[in-house]
């Protein structure tokens, strides 16, 4: 995972609310093993038409649009199901932000794991993003502020160790594995319900 | 100081606690493992080097893009990525010593529905799953929740996973459903009334009388939307109703073990004065039957009023308009499945409308059983004979038309009256207009060919 310090680029608004996991990538595109190349499946329902060319009127396809790296999102973004396929289709396509004024549980904490920073922010600066598409902002963990134009700042939270492992670009397992001795230890002292025995 | 029955359990499974600087690392008593979020974690063991910690508190299954026609899934697989996908996990599962029911099992199932049935799913466990529906198990009193292909790596190799907190909320829901109203309907009008991030960040804890209630298939019901709210978890405090059900299960304790398991699962209670950091009251008795009009299982109203007033682009998709009745619009697919309503109770609810009737000609009906023992028991009832000479197709077990994954779908533009969870567009193909409801109400509209009040058939 690439480190996460700080970042600068103009946004794409999508401003529908509750977009969930089945538009940022339809089940029928889970059936691969690896994570590469979901990009191109990205809001696959919305992006193209029936014929399977790119629809001209869907955001994500104008011109301005293209690099864009901020997604801003309606009410509750990622809503659905647990498919690690939305943050994976979103970073393949160029996506490492997205800003919502909810956005859900477990698709916030795929997205983290990713390399996408999630972020939540007021009404207000979330109208304000809606209804100005195209703007330039940065994103920076440093200081952990959103920064718009005319120097409008404001500040946003993220599980610290969520920050710490974005900018690191570090992933967790590692830090899990280092746990070892305290799973063996929990294991021997726990009086747990036998384990499942294997199957027949 | 009283606690909740999630911070029981909580405390309980923390290995390591939190802290502002990193999460709880909480253990996983129970893991499920399916095909679709499963490749891409046992790559990065492989990648690394890094077995399995724990294959028998693993249990694996084929369910998501898994063919429903015997022809398709005891002959041939036809080639192709579900397929390919199917072998990535029989061979993951080998290489690590994973227990897999696999396609020929007499076990295989949903892979929610198969976990409570083998008697797997146990009071007091964390349980996860790559899946969101994972809060089904949540009916048992276990911490059950729904976890990305990365954590599903996390707990295969060192069976824990990294959490905060999440918040509580009571749904404490009062007397009885009346008849012709089901568990189903009961948790869409929660999600109406919660909306469809409602829940987010929290644990809900299903309460009351209504609850109590409930036979265990029902609380699977119920728990098993809790995610369609945003939620975490749902779960019920475990009582005679759960004992019951689990006692001479195969994955059950036995013995003097189940003897020392239920006075540990008796103390699963939310203590008097517990304080949950939210709650809400719903009255069971006033609900009738619910279907889903939008686009979000959030978008639901009683079968016999008119749709409100809501976002236009949802509306337009469906074809529906602001103030229509949906009573007498009609349906092109009925499907009867999903770990929703898949198991042997829903079956019968469905059978009840459709004994001695016939499906709609131009009506596409599709009963589809949770598992392969649910198969088994509705076959031994006759129940399948009542979905075949009604004109119904009677299918083997899997997620199906839930999802579309395996070939069967609903067309562009048609209407599905579905007893699964997900509206969302597309979510049964592409352009499908699915309509949320009960077996009852799916059975009914596949009687009449149009969305109806299946009061009217009892
Ligand atoms: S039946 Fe549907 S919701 Fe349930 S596990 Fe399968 S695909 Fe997911």
């Amino acid at each position: 995972m690439e480190p996460f310090v700080s970042l600068t680029s103009r946004t794409v608004v999508l401003p529908a609310e509750d977009i969930d996991t089945d538009q940022i990538i339809p089940a029928r595109f889970l059936t691969t093993t690896t994570r590469a190349g979901l990009g191109q499946h990205l809001f696959s329902e919305w992006r193209y038409l029936d014929d399977g060319t790119p629809d001209p009127s869907f955001t994500m396809n104008m011109r301005q649009s293209q690099g864009a790296q901020v997604l801003v999102a309606g009410h509750n973004f990622g809503c659905g199901s647990s498919r690690e396929h939305a943050p994976w289709a979103l970073y393949d396509f160029g996506i490492r932000v997205v800003i919502s004024t909810q956005i859900a549980d477990i698709f916030r904490s795929n997205a983290q794991k990713n390399g996408i920073v999630p972020i939540l922010v007021n009404d207000e600066i979330h109208q304000w993003l809606l209804t100005h598409p195209d703007v330039a902002v940065t994103v920076d963990l440093e200081s952990m502020t959103l920064r718009l134009p005319g120097a409008r700042q404001v500040e946003f939270e993220l599980d610290p160790f969520a920050r710490h492992c974005l900018m690191q670009g570090v992933d967790q397992l590692g830090f899990l594995l280092a746990q070892t001795s305290d799973v063996d230890a929990f294991e021997r002292d726990q009086p747990l319900t036998p384990a499942i025995a294997v199957a027949s | 100081m009283p606690q909740t029955l999630f911070d029981k359990i909580w405390q309980r499974h923390q290995v390591v606690g939190e802290s502002a600087s990193a999460p709880a690392t909480v253990y996983i008593d129970l893991h499920l493992v399916h095909e679709v979020t499963s490749p891409q974690a046992f790559s990065v063991l492989r990648e690394r080097g890094l077995s399995v910690r724990r294959p028998d508190r693993t249990l694996a299954t084929l369910d998501h893009s898994t063919p429903t026609r015997a022809a398709e899934l005891y002959g041939a697989l036809r080639p192709g990525p579900a397929t390919t996908q199917i072998q990535t996990l029989q061979k993951n599962c080998a290489d690590f010593g994973v227990p897999l029911y696999d396609l020929d099992s007499r076990e295989r199932g949903i892979v929610h529905v198969i976990g409570p049935e083998l008697g797997a799913s146990h009071p007091g466990f964390t349980i996860v799953c790559g899946d969101s529906h994972t809060s089904t198990h949540g009916a048992f009193g276990a911490l059950a929740f729904g976890i990305g292909t990365t954590e599903v790596g996390h707990v295969l190799a060192t069976q824990c996973l990294l959490q905060r907190r999440p918040k509580t909320m009571a749904v404490n829901v009062n007397g009885r459903l009346a008849p012709g109203v089901s568990a189903k309907d009961l948790i869409l009008a929660i999600i109406g009334r919660l909306g469809v991030g409602g829940g987010t960040g929290h644990v809900l804890e299903y309460r009351g009388e209504a609850i109590a209630a409930l036979s265990m298939e029902q609380r699977m019901t119920v728990c098993n939307m809790s995610i369609e709210a945003g939620a975490r978890a749902g779960l019920v405090a475990p009582d005679d109703t759960t004992l019951e059900y689990l006692h001479g299960r195969r994955f059950a304790p036995r013995g003097r073990d189940w003897a020392a398991a239920v006075s540990r699962w008796r103390a699963l209670r939310s203590d008097d004065g517990a304080v949950f950091d939210r709650s809400v009251e719903l009255d069971a008795s006033a609900l009738a039957p619910m279907i889903t009009y939008g686009t979000h299982p959030g978008m639901v109203m009683p079968i016999d009023g008119t749709v409100p007033a809501s976002q236009r682009s949802a509306l337009d998709y469906m074809g529906l308009s602001e103030g229509q009745r949906l009573i007498g619009q009609p349906v092109d697919v009925v499907f009867v499945g999903s770990c929703t309503n898949s198991r042997l109770s829903d079956l019968r609810d469905a059978a009840r409308v459709l004994r001695g009737r016939k499906v709609r000609d131009g009506v596409r009906a599709l009963v589809v059983p949770g598992s392969q023992q649910v198969k088994r028991d509705a076959e031994a009832e006759g129940l399948h004979e009542i979905f075949l000479s009604a004109g119904a197709q009677w299918r083997e077990s899997g997620c199906s038309m839930c999802i579309a994954m395996n070939g069967d779908a609903v067309g562009s533009g048609q209407y599905s009256v579905s007893t699964s969870n997900r509206n969302f567009e597309g979510r049964q193909g592409r352009g499908a207009r699915t309509l949320l409801a009960s077996p009852m109400t799916a059975a009914a509209a596949a009687v009449t060919g149009r969305v109806t009040d299946p009061r009217q058939f009892l």
